[in-house]
């Protein structure tokens, strides 16, 4: 049961690529249909906009495909943005798999967030080992507000979802390939899920 | 709110090894710019800053390959600048495994890259470099590796970029670089508090004290040094203890 990573056009997925190689897992890239299907894990990266990301992942037929996955799936960053309900972020519908709506965290300090900021309420399986304020890293413009499919928050003007979880969907608004030891931590425990 | 500030250790690289007297036992190529980005994310780094220095274009080529190597190696975010002059050159770095570029000399003679970059790549990977240096009681964008005098205030070129598209300022105050006597506090508030993106100060950090300073003084989002741990003067463990101790949001 191989780890498919999604190759689509917002994709970092080579970092992810390479933060799982560290772990000693090889992983594929693909947006084949059925590779992602028959895949044991899947994991959605992204980096970029929320309407191109979606116009593209509707054009490969992928937007119907990722909502009904039963294997579990691993949104990051955009990833869980566009695993969301909706994004102000160009206006755009996303997939719905979360019932969320993702804000523009407006004025007030500098935009985007970007750096090490800490985890609160650690609840998931992903967190299994990670300890109650560790720093993870973060670049991004848009968020989450905390709900109840939050499993992770972090305080940026507000607090807000730093992780989200519902059945076999993982999602996780900073960069665990990015994130030091307590990324690795994340990821290793996706991959014993 | 947490968010940390940030220790930026900058490799210099020529011909594909890194440069400066890089001092460290147990290294076992300290000119390896592959082993020194692994030591320092080790050590607690938060980003790196890889700056390619090599003269031509021809030898500069290696590059994307020393990336994609680095880029398996460390956990942590990475920067490469230097004689980056065209959208394809950012991508091939991206690709390779940059997580951000950085502009210096080509956007100062073609503004409308740091727009290209941001609007291809997302302003979130665009870092606009600036060297300014300190004349007549005003501070003036450098080009040319701090060689050429442009005439433009700082702060004017720094709010054209932001607006531009450039995601964040690497701010290095080129009459403080090398001299260890602390970054030139001043003018950092001056360009942080003018601009709504993270500033990284660069030049003149000596000691532990300096990076505090910059940090409360300068309200620099990040600190940059190179020589100073490279040559083993402060050890970054050290350095992120002390900030910690001192009151600053730090990752440890």
């Amino acid at each position: 049961m191989d780890t498919v990573i999604i190759q689509y056009n917002a994709g970092n997925t080579r970092s992810v690529y390479n933060a799982l190689q560290r772990l000693g897992v090889e992983a594929r890239i693909s947006s084949d249909e059925a590779d992602i299907r028959a895949a044991g894990r899947v994991i959605f990266p992204g980096v970029g906009a929320a309407g191109p990301a979606m116009a593209f992942l509707r054009a490969a037929g992928l937007d119907k495909l990722l909502p009904s996955l039963e294997q579990p799936v691993l949104g990051i960053c955009l990833g869980m943005q566009l695993m969301c309900r909706y994004s102000e972020e160009g206006d755009t519908n996303c997939l719905g798999i979360f019932d969320q709506d993702v804000l523009h965290f407006g004025t007030g300090a500098k935009v985007p967030h970007t750096g090490w900021n800490t985890l609160q309420h650690l609840s998931s399986p992903l967190f299994k080992g990670v300890d109650e304020n560790s720093y993870v890293y973060y670049v991004h413009s848009y968020y989450v507000p905390q709900g109840k499919t939050t499993t992770a928050s972090t305080d940026y003007m507000l607090p807000y979802s730093a992780a989200l979880q519902k059945d076999n969907f993982y999602a996780l608004q900073f960069h665990p390939e990015k994130s030091g030891p307590a990324g690795a931590r994340i990821l290793q425990n996706f991959m014993s899920l | 709110m947490t968010l940390a500030k940030r220790i930026i250790p900058c490799l210099d690289i020529k011909d594909g090894k890194t440069v400066k007297g890089v001092q460290f036992e147990g290294l076992r190529d300290m000119g390896d710019p592959v082993a020194l980005a692994a030591y320092y994310a080790e050590q607690g780094a938060d980003e790196l800053v890889l700056l390619d220095i090599t003269a031509t274009h021809e030898k500069r080529k290696t590059l994307a390959s020393l990336v994609a190597r680095v880029a398996l190696a460390i956990d942590i975010p990475f920067t490469v600048g230097g004689g980056i002059s065209s959208p394809d050159d950012v991508r091939r770095l991206l690709e390779a495994g940059a997580d951000k570029i950085s502009l210096n000399s080509a956007a100062l003679r073609d503004p409308d890259l740091v727009g290209a970059a941001a609007l291809a790549f997302g302003s979130q990977c665009v870092v606009l470099a600036v060297d300014t240096k300190m004349e007549a009681g005003d501070w003036y964008v450098y080009s040319n590796g701090g060689r050429e005098a442009t005439g433009r205030l700082t702060r004017d070129w720094v709010r054209e970029a932001v607006a531009r598209g450039a995601g964040e300022i690497l701010l290095t105050a080129i009459n403080r670089d090398g001299t260890r006597s602390g970054f030139a506090l001043d003018h950092t508030r001056h360009i942080a508090e003018a601009v709504t993106v993270p500033v990284i100060a660069s030049g003149g950090a000596g000691n532990k004290e300096h990076f505090l300073e910059v940090f409360t003084e300068g309200a620099a989002d990040a600190a940059l040094a190179a020589g100073i741990f490279h040559e083993k003067i402060l050890a970054l463990p050290e350095l992120k203890q002390y900030l910690k101790t001192s009151g600053i949001a730090v990752r440890t």
